[in-house]
């Protein structure tokens, strides 16, 4: 039987680099689809011999959107080989890492979601591309876009403040952090100025979450109809089951809300993990080995970690939980929820960093603690994106013989493909004939993920499309380019 | 005490009156004319002249401006293009003999070779990187040598000793081999102080203290509050 194989490369507005290929039979009809991740980043090999101090500065060039969640994971890990754990950290460097946290999360969720996602889903997804960007955003809704840009400004902000730098900062170091903040920066973001004071910054994500819970309603079919996947999700959660950002145990639950993994130290995740590697990506796919590898794959990232929490411990966000609960259900599978609850979990880091900014162990000095000195140390946060494991070895004489990273987008690898595959299944016959709708339905599906392909940064850039269209002797027999 | 006599010097045409047999470079600096340097630093005599980044042409022929002390009608040629070029390329060189990363080393931000670089604004190298490869020497009791990154000045093979007088680091090889080694025995008594004193000598990154570093904040590192440029 003749196949056929269409090629989408790159993917647009999703960070990096990924290729789809869609394989046909020689009736024309879709066989398989699978996305490639492609670029080799080797970054567990070229850690391997350097100090272990130098981990949480060097691993965070992984990434140019969220290198704070890279730097913060590599210094829990790192802390432990220093013989420092959340307990024995000190409090202000405790509060200070979070602070950083959630100013993270924040940009990276305001940028995920004004600058890649609400253009699909507000100008609409089959717009035209030359203005399906915050910048057509910005003509349709001036108001809405500023706030977004803004929102994302104000959580830089926040990490310029902590970490030194608004990206690739330094601060996070083994057994704590170097800097505390001042007053003055503290009123800054309580007072507000060139960014919004902490006070906006909140009523605006209550605004932003109004806009869209309007939108979801007008077209709650088409949302809830475009991809349903059901999976396992996977998160940290708190100490009582609630959401739980940067630091808690493992809790994994199955489609029906089952817990199928539940308050387990972060620390043995191998007796639970198990990656499997295909020829096909560079990427690996873990799965959980109780379950198989057909069954043990997870979602992780926003929609997993509303779906693994109790509830939320800030008063705004509980609510919007609530409401999304009330319109979704307990454990809801459509995969553009993601964004949804990516604005929840705005308001929730907004409502934290309040919480911060009015503590004063952020500005005190006692910033570092010291331990007895471990070979080992492994580091999990909840990245934007959804969990991120960090993992090293070093040999007494300092140097790191060993890195294992499982990032968010390598958590969510099968689950992408599957949502690829069935929303490529779904348009496969309407769309067909005609390229573009038919790439632009599968860069949606994939960016409700916020894939993190590689650390390349361009944010409103259209990058051209091409698609192939190959037979089963690898000959390209037709190309449609954007 | 008297001030020391004065004498004059002619520098890109221009005359000036400095004091006689002093560092040239220091004597440069008191007039406003900062000469890019590597291997000397502030307060040294006898500089071995190792980078010649702090080229200078002294009547009409190139010399390492921190070997010599003022004379007596000094005609030096400085601000030139040739030059310029020439000091911008030696620092270029450096970086592509080196594995040089700036993002993750602990001297960045306090880091001489990264700061004349800046200040010499360079952006690249024009010449093809060598992917050397450089064993790091993790055998020492206090201190990791970072080989990327030795510019083989010979600051610490020539002034750093432990605390007894005994020379703790020295070179080995020759040529393109030469590497930097540290005596165990006399490192073993090295003081956390003292490691570190030898980790501040080193104008790069290549002498570290072992569990030190990233402690110092942006914006507070040697070379952002006191950034180098050249005074045109
Ligand atoms: S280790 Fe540092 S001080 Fe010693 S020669 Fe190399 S660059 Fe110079
Ligand atoms: S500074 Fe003069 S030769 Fe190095």
């Amino acid at each position: 039987m003749t196949k056929k194989k269409i090629i989408i490369d790159p993917v647009s507005r999703v960070e990096g680099h990924g290729r789809v290929t869609i394989h046909l039979n020689d009736k024309d009809e879709l066989d398989d689809a699978k996305l490639h991740i492609v670029e080799f980043r080797g970054f567990e090999k070229f850690v391997q011999g350097r100090p272990y101090w130098e981990a949480p500065v060097l691993v965070q060039r992984l990434c140019g959107i969220c290198p704070v969640s890279h730097h913060l994971c590599a210094a829990k890990a790192i802390d432990q080989v220093v013989g420092v754990n959340d307990e024995t950290i000190t409090p202000s460097a405790a509060k200070l890492r979070r602070l950083m946290h959630y100013g993270q999360v924040l940009q990276s969720h305001a940028l995920h979601y004004f600058y890649l996602a609400a253009p699909d889903l507000l100008l609409g997804m089959n717009s035209e591309v030359e203005t399906r960007n915050i910048i057509g955003l910005a003509q349709m809704n001036q108001d809405l876009a500023k706030k977004g840009i803004l929102l994302r400004k104000f959580g830089q902000e926040i990490i310029r403040a902590t970490a030194g730098k608004k990206i690739h900062g330094i601060s996070a170091v083994p057994g704590g952090v170097h800097k505390s903040l001042s007053t003055d920066e503290i009123d800054s973001f309580k007072r507000g100025g060139d960014i919004p004071s902490i006070n906006e910054v909140i009523s605006w994500c209550t605004e932003v979450l109004d806009h869209y819970k309007t939108y979801h309603r007008k077209n709650q079919s088409e949302i809830l109809s475009f991809d349903q996947l059901e999976s396992n999700y996977l998160s940290l959660i708190g100490k009582n089951g609630e959401l739980e950002l940067y630091h808690g145990n493992l809790r994994c639950i199955s489609a029906t809300g089952k817990k199928v993994l539940d308050d387990m130290n972060y620390l043995k995740y191998l007796d639970v993990y198990q990656e499997d590697v295909k020829e096909w990506s560079y990427m690996k796919f873990p799965f959980l080995k109780h379950l198989g590898r057909e069954n043990g794959w997870v979602r992780v990232g926003p929609l997993a970690r509303l779906n693994t929490c109790e509830y939320i411990d800030s008063p705004l966000a509980q609510k919007e939980l609530e409401d999304f609960r009330s319109h979704n259900g307990r454990f809801p599978h459509g995969t553009l929820l993601y964004h949804w609850a990516r604005l929840i979990e705005i308001l929730h880091c907004a409502e934290k960093i309040q919480l911060l900014l009015d503590d004063p162990d952020v500005t005190k000095d006692d910033l570092m603690a010291k331990g007895n000195r471990e070979s080992e140390g492994i580091g999990f946060l909840e990245a934007p994106r959804g969990t991120l494991i960090h993992h090293y070895k070093v040999a007494p004489d300092d140097q790191i013989t060993k890195c294992n990273l499982i990032v968010s987008t390598t958590h969510n690898n099968i689950a992408m493909n599957k949502s690829v595959t069935q929303r490529a299944h779904h348009i496969w016959s309407k769309h067909k004939e005609r390229g573009e709708e038919f790439l632009n339905e599968i860069e949606v599906a994939i960016r409700a993920y916020d894939p993190c392909l590689s650390c390349a940064t361009h944010a409103i850039g259209q990058m051209p499309l091409k698609i192939e269209i190959r037979n089963n002797e690898n000959d390209l027999i037709r190309t449609i380019e954007r | 005490m008297s001030s020391p006599k004065k004498i004059p010097i002619t520098v890109d045409g221009k005359k000036y009156d400095v004091p006689k047999n002093i560092n040239l470079v220091e004597a440069l600096s008191s007039q406003g004319i900062r000469v890019p340097t590597l291997c000397w630093y502030k307060g040294m005599d006898d500089c071995l002249g190792t980078c010649r980044v702090c080229t200078v042409n002294v009547n009409g022929r190139p010399s390492a401006a921190c070997t010599l002390n003022t004379t007596e009608e000094m005609k030096i040629e400085f601000d030139t293009s040739e030059l310029n070029d020439l000091r911008k390329s030696i620092i270029e060189l450096l970086f592509v003999e080196g594995n040089h990363y700036c993002p993750s080393c602990e001297k960045s931000g306090d880091c001489l070779l990264q700061a004349e670089a800046q200040a010499l604004e360079m952006t690249h190298s024009r010449f093809p990187y060598e992917f050397n490869h450089y064993e790091i020497d993790y055998s020492g009791e206090m201190i990791i040598l970072e080989r990327n990154r030795c510019v083989h000045c010979k600051r610490c093979t020539e002034l750093f000793t432990n605390d007894d007088g005994e020379k703790v680091f020295s070179f080995i090889g020759k040529g393109k081999d030469t590497q930097v080694v540290i005596n165990k025995e006399t490192e073993k008594s090295l003081s956390k102080h003292k490691a570190q004193e030898a980790m501040d000598l080193c104008p790069v990154g290549a002498i570290l203290v072992k569990g030190e570093g990233f402690k110092t904040p942006y914006g507070e590192r040697k070379f952002e509050k006191e950034p180098l440029w050249i005074k045109k």
